[in-house]
């Protein structure tokens, strides 16, 4: 919904849909405005889907050109941002069939898996466990692991989750049903936990830890003591 | 409630989204089935990390670049006005 009703019973525009009746009125710094509010986001479901930097750069860019272009199309009845989301989904896709020489790509690909629907390690996790990880690390291991989902989980779970959209936008953001998000969603949740289970289970830090140990033993003997 | 049945309303119990009768039940599986308790526990710490940890962050320098070009592209003309 593009208007929120306040407590008084008035109706409010929606902060978003008052910048695009700016632009559509010639002023293009509103334009500004909502470019630096999503431009972070919309690289990030780019990125997501192309898995490739260059790509989730033009497609970017291409992104918000389009929708520019096309914001006399912008019906007031959903939010900018759904709409925005819904120009660069199609963007990364087509971006995809490019490099696929012209192969269908969709946002439904790759689902027949039932990895991760059933959870198998159910090894208890270390008590903050990424804090066993640098920055680096940790940055590594989130991006490996994210990127053994089909496209379509990846883009739910980064809207759902990190994003915080609704079932309902993201639904249709993607020209999904709410059942199908629902349905990626849980699938996504539970494959990245199965996945991540392999660096961050407890038994695996009790054995790195005995080791740091013996190693700093070893160390402390030599006359180094190097923290592990 | 069978394990099954807990892992069918996992997300709904994550998002908050059930009622009170349900949650209720929800959580009295937890207390008796430990590895639903891992499950749940860390599928939320799996979103906690991803949420705290945003992947594929762009520098200020390359968002600065790419915000001047597209801004760029706008000026040059639109079908919009």
């Amino acid at each position: 919904m593009t208007t929120i009703q306040s407590l008084e019973g008035e109706i409010e525009i929606h902060p978003d849909v008052a910048l695009v009746e700016r632009v559509r009125g010639g002023d293009i710094s509103a334009y500004d405005t909502l470019v630096r509010k999503y431009e972070r986001q919309i690289f990030r479901i780019a990125q997501h889907i192309t898995q490739n930097r260059e790509d989730a750069e033009d497609v970017m860019q291409d992104a918000f050109l389009k929708a520019y272009e096309k914001l006399e199309q912008f019906q007031g009845n959903s939010k900018f941002y759904t709409w925005l989301v819904r120009i660069t989904v199609n963007e990364s896709l087509m971006r995809l069939r490019k490099r696929r020489t012209g192969k269908m790509v969709s946002i439904d690909e790759d689902l027949e898996t039932d990895e991760g629907s059933v959870p198998r390690d159910i090894a208890d996790w270390a008590p903050d466990p990424e804090q066993n990880y640098t920055q680096s690390e940790l940055g590594q291991i989130l991006e490996k692991t994210i990127k053994g989902l089909p496209p379509g989980f990846r883009v739910v779970f980064e809207l759902r989750d990190v994003q915080g959209l609704s079932t309902e936008d993201t639904a249709e953001a993607l020209g999904l049903s709410i059942p199908a998000v629902k349905s990626r969603l849980l699938r996504a949740r539970l494959q990245l936990r199965e996945r991540l289970s392999r660096y961050f289970k407890q038994k695996d830090f009790k054995q790195k830890k005995s080791a740091s140990e013996t190693g700093r033993r070893k160390s402390s003997k030599a006359g180094t003591v190097t923290e592990a | 409630m069978t394990c099954t049945e807990f892992l069918a309303k996992l997300d709904d119990l994550i998002d908050g989204s059930v009622a009170a009768k349900l949650r209720a039940e929800l959580e009295q599986h937890l207390k008796t089935c430990s590895h639903c308790e891992v499950v749940y526990n860390t599928t939320r710490k799996t979103i906690q990390i991803y949420r705290s940890n945003e992947l594929y962050e762009l520098p200020s320098s390359l968002r600065d670049r790419l915000h001047s070009a597209i801004m760029a592209r706008c000026k040059k003309g639109c079908g919009c006005s």
